[in-house]
Parts: C-alpha cells; structure tokens; sequence
C-alpha cells in the first residue's frame, strides 16, 4: 500500500470563485478522503435581523448571495407573507416568476462558462458569459441591477414591466435562443467536455438522498426534486417538469442545468403569455406573529428561509439553510475515490457558492 | 395564496435519535437542522421533506443540555450539527465529523448566544468613527482620516 | 459532432461585431432604470432622519440641530430604500454610478441645509 499524504486544497485556488478548504487525503493520485472546512466569509447576517425593521431586511436577505439573490428575496418574502396571511396579487407573482427565472438563466449561463474554465476550456467560457450579458441587460433595464435586483418587497414587486416590454423581452429571448441551442450542443457532444466530465464525481441515487443533496446535484442523480412543482410564485398555473438525468457524474449534472436553460425561457415566455393586468402590490399593515418556512427553488436548489417573529417590528430570528450548504456532504462523498486531477471539476459540478453556505 | 402545510411535532433529548430514525425508514430526507434562542431556551428544528410534503420535528432545551447527535442516521447532518455547536455554543455529542468549534471561524465565541447587540454601528469602531468625525466636522473632512486611524488602532489593540 | 462543435459559433462570430464595448474610450450601458446614486434636494428635507432608520447599510447621517445630511458613498448600496421612506421627496435616485473613490479623497458626502428662517424659529421658540 503506498503512503498516504494530505494535499490541501483552496481556500484559494484558480477554479474557487469562494473560499472553501478541503483537505485531501491521497493515495498515490487517488483521493481518498475529503474533509471540508468552511468559515472564511462567515458575515452573521442572520443575526442582523434583530435590528431591522422586517420590510427592510429584504434587501439584506438579498445581499446573502450575489447570483441567486432574487429568490433569496423571494424566499423570504414568501415567508412573511405566509405569516401574515397577505395576498399578493397575481401580477406580482408572474413577475417575481420571470424574474426567478431570468435569473436562474444568469446563474446557469454563469456555472455553464466557469465550468468550461476550470475544464480548461476558455472559448466556451466566453460564448456562456456573452449571452449572459444579454440577460443582465434585460435584468438591469427592468429591475435597475445587474445581479442584485432590489425589486422584491414585501407584499409585492417594485417595479412593473410594461407590455410592451414584456414583448420585446420575449423576443429577445427568442433571438438568443438559437445561441443557448448552439451553446447547449457544445456541452452535450463535445468530445474534450465528455472526456473531462463522463464517469467523474459519482453520487449513485441512493447517497442523494440520504445525503440530502438539492438542486441539479439531486436532478442529476435521478431525483425529481423540484421545488417548483410546490406551484409558489406563479409556477402553479405555468405547466414544467423538472429535468432529470439518470448518469449520476459531472455531466449529468451539467446537462441538468444546460437543458433548463431551455426550460426557463420556455417559462419565461409562458408566464409572459398568461400576466394578468392589476396591482403589482398589497398594502402592508400591522407586524407578524408567527413563524412559517418558506421554501423556493433556487438555480442551485432548494433554499429554506425559516422566519419566526413575535408581533413587534424586527423579527426574532431568522435562518437561511442555502442549496450550497446541503450539497457540500454530497460533495465529500463525490470526492472519494476520484483523481487528484478530477478534483476542481467535481468542486465546481455542485456550484459552490460558499457566501451562501456561511452567510 | 400559496402557504404550505407545515406540521411540528415536539421530541425530547430522549427520543430525539428514534423519532428521526423512523423518518429515516420512512423515506423522508433531511432537510435541514436550525436553531434559535428565545429567552433562555433553544429551540432546534430538523425538518425533514418527502415528496414535497414537509414536517418537522422541534427540539427544546435549556443551556448547558447535552444534544444526541443524528449523523448515525443522516450522516449530512454533521454539517448542521457543526454549525449550531459553533454558533449557538449547544454541545452536542457524538458527531461522525466534528470539527470541534473551527467548522465557522468566528472573532466572537458562539455570536449567536450573545446578547443582542442594539447599536450596530458600535460594531465596526474605526470606520463609523470616522464618518462620525467627517460628519460632525464637515470642514476638515481631510483631516479627520489621519486623526482618527490612529486612535482606532490603538483602541483594537487595546482590546 | 465532436470534435468541430464549436465551427458554427466560431464562424458567427467572425463576422459578427465585438460583444464588449471600448470603456472608457465609449461610455458604458446605461439604462433608464438603472439603479445609481442618491440624490438630495436639500431644500426640501426637513432633517426627520428617516431615511437614516431605514437605511440597511447605514450609510446615511442625519443631523438636526447642523442641519447636515450626509450619505458615505462606499456603503450606500443604492437600494432606494431612503427614497421610499421620504415624505417630502425630497431625495430621488438617478442613473449615473458614483465616480470610484481615490485614497485621500473623502467617501462621505455632506449636505448643509439652509438655515432656518427667523420667522418659525422665532414661532417655536414661543411655543416651547
């Protein structure tokens, strides 16, 4: 048996957009062990809701992550909402519903080119974050930010979308799908992404669930876990199955996302089509009392806020258990057993987002 | 309005491990593990989901109560478990990876325990001393930055 | 397949025009909407503070008694929220980002307000 050494990897490394430590316990080239350590970016933003008013923590719920930061704000939201029994007019719930997804197109399209880098593939890296411009303008031209869109609030939306720009929007979208298609092909056959990515980073279906991976890790494992099938938002009357691959490896789980590029402008356009006309808001009276977790499908999986409050303005606590911190024992357990070489492309297949995990 | 059905049932330390054991074979998946401090009591929330149907099990103890930890069950857990421990200072036992209070790397032991602190701009001295400084004397702004460097320096060292 | 799947992308985008722009030689993209800095009209507020409780990031400082209202431009995070949270209007969001802040140079920007007239001054000072 060969002698065992311990190569640390991160908190900084070229393929980590965040700070996140693993220590590997090698074989020869093979990885045996992974132990993980998180902690860098701790902010304790959770506890910052003991001093703000609850409509204003909106905008720091929002701040937890700077790519899924609209369904943060969805999330929590939802959970004030629910706690306070309010009616969010429905105008408001297609909007936050194009939004989510537009932003989930960003978040994808963002994952899809940092995924070719850390495989060392520049030029497709270029082509996914060139049409991901073309969805931050869109986001920035209705919401007024690129990825913190500062549009959610409690009881409603911000900020409405014409007609007439929810046309234009969709063909756009329209325009630019061609270009995700080609993109798409690219992950789909292309032999230098089937050779890095086939048969890496293994999590059969039964560790999926028992080890409670969310989002595409557990699509690409064969789990149907959705979120939106729960029908929040507007997604209830808009008609979608959640993406599932069978293969269990990396590219299962880039083909996962890769096909719900297609699936988001397909709800993007759906929910364009069916937006009734009314308010986009609901008057907020009174502080709640109660306590409620909300539950939303973010681009990396499910997010839970959990709010409990007690009748006064700030509210008692709030948690925030993020897609990337559920999906990190997945990670350690994808980790065993793999390539030394293998191992930034196995970190990056569950879209890392370790300010999310810590908060 | 879309408000799911959320149903908590309360365990005690005793049966806390058989109780998520049963989930366990029922096919239920963890969710996640959370906690909060209310007065002077804990209050820890597994939630578990299966199929989209969401329900929880809510744990309630008072400091210094030792928490049987569930990786036996959910190996997953040890991420949460680790958290609450470092966060909230409730020690629990027997966890499959413990990374024994460095698994979130905070200045302050256990924040989440501590009292509330009610002014937030106390909390980052040097910088808020400095706008305070700009703000109070609008006329030697460029001066106020040299002064007030040192003096915030020297207090952190104090500390 | 395989191999060349990447020939229709790269002859599209041979004779396509660049995607990136020639910042700063041309300006940057700039919507109508597009979240920028606050704005005061000093003359219309009447120092309430607030804007300042609103505030997530507190950036804002209200003084009543200097009438000054001063916002450091490096925490603001362009939220809108004060803006919101004003009855008088009187502070609006524009769509032109806050020029990047050299070392030396001061983030916080204050903004005196006029003093009061002599006429409610003078009414206050019988009422109290």
């Amino acid at each position: 048996m060969a002698g065992r050494i311990v190569v640390p990897f991160g908190p900084q490394h070229p393929v980590l957009p965040e700070p996140i430590h693993l220590d590997l316990v090698l074989e020869d080239e093979r990885v045996v062990e992974a132990i993980p350590s998180i902690g860098y970016v701790h902010r304790g933003l959770e506890k910052l809701v003991e001093k703000r008013d609850f409509k204003d923590f909106v905008y720091i719920a929002e701040r937890i992550c700077g790519i899924c930061s609209f369904t943060h704000s969805v999330g929590y939201c939802k959970a004030i909402e629910a706690i306070m029994d309010l009616q969010v007019p429905e105008r408001a719930q297609y909007l936050r519903t194009i939004w989510s997804e537009y932003s989930r197109l960003h978040s994808h399209l963002l994952w899809l080119g940092l995924y070719a880098d850390a495989m060392g593939f520049e030029n497709l890296f270029m082509n996914a974050w060139r049409i991901r411009e073309t969805i931050l303008d869109a986001m920035e031209e209705t919401t007024g930010g690129r990825v913190i869109q500062g549009v959610c609030k409690v009881g409603g939306v911000r900020r409405d979308i014409s007609d007439a720009k929810l046309k234009e929007m969709t063909a756009k979208l329209d325009s630019i799908g061609g270009e995700i298609e080609d993109l798409c092909h690219v992950f789909f056959d292309d032999a230098s992404v089937k050779h890095r990515s086939v048969g890496v980073g293994m999590l059969s279906k039964e560790d999926a669930h028992k080890l409670g991976a969310v989002g595409p890790v557990a699509k690409g494992s064969g789990i149907a876990l959705d979120l939106r099938q729960t029908g929040y938002s507007a997604y209830g009357s808009l008609d979608f199955k959640p993406i599932v691959e069978t293969g269990c490896d990396c590219y299962s789980r880039c083909i996962v996302r890769a096909k719900e590029l297609a699936q988001s402008v397909d709800l993007i356009k759906q929910a364009a089509a069916n937006i009734p006309a009314g308010d986009i808001e609901v008057k907020v009276k009174g502080n709640p009392d109660g306590e409620y977790f909300s539950r939303v499908e973010q681009p990396r999986g499910e997010c839970i806020h959990y709010v409990k409050a007690n009748g006064s303005k700030n509210i008692l606590r709030e948690r925030v258990r993020t897609p990337s911190s559920a999906n990190i024992p997945p990670l350690v357990k994808m980790l065993e057993g793999c390539q030394m070489a293998d191992v930034p492309v196995i970190v990056l297949s569950i879209d890392p987002c370790i300010g999310c995990a810590e908060r | 309005m879309h408000k799911e059905e959320q149903t908590i049932t309360e365990v005690g330390v005793d049966n806390l491990v058989s109780e998520v054991s049963k989930m366990y074979d029922e096919g239920y998946r963890l969710v996640q593990i959370g906690c909060g401090k209310y007065d002077d009591i804990f209050e820890i929330n597994y939630s578990f989901d299966k199929d989209c149907k969401f329900v929880n099990l809510r744990l309630k103890i008072t400091e210094g109560v030792v928490v049987p930890s569930i990786t036996g069950v959910y190996l997953c857990a040890f991420i949460y478990e680790n958290e609450i421990h470092d966060l909230f200072g409730v020690s629990i036992k027997d966890i499959a990876i413990d990374f024994k209070g460095n698994l979130i790397r905070t200045s302050v032991k256990n924040p989440f325990n501590t009292p509330t602190v009610t002014k937030v701009k106390a909390a980052k001295p040097a910088k808020s001393e400095n706008a305070a400084a700009a703000g109070a004397k609008p006329d030697v702004k460029s001066d106020a930055k040299p002064d007030t460097k040192p003096d915030a320096e020297k207090k952190k060292e104090e500390a | 397949m395989g191999l060349f799947s990447m020939t229709k992308t790269v002859l599209k985008s041979l004779f396509k025009k660049p995607a990136t722009i020639r910042y700063p030689a041309e300006p940057a993209k700039r919507f109508e909407g597009t979240r920028g800095q606050m704005e005061i009209d000093i003359d219309k507020c009447i120092f309430c503070g607030l804007c300042s409780k609103h505030c997530p990031a507190d950036a804002i400082t209200v003084n009543k008694n200097e009438r000054t209202w001063s916002i450091n431009r490096l925490w603001c995070i362009c939220c809108n929220s004060c803006a919101e949270n004003c009855n008088k209007d009187a502070i609006y969001q524009t769509n032109v980002y806050h020029a990047p802040i050299v070392a030396g140079e001061t983030d916080v920007d204050v903004y005196q307000g006029k003093p009061v007239e002599e006429k409610p001054a003078a009414a206050e000072e019988k009422a109290a």
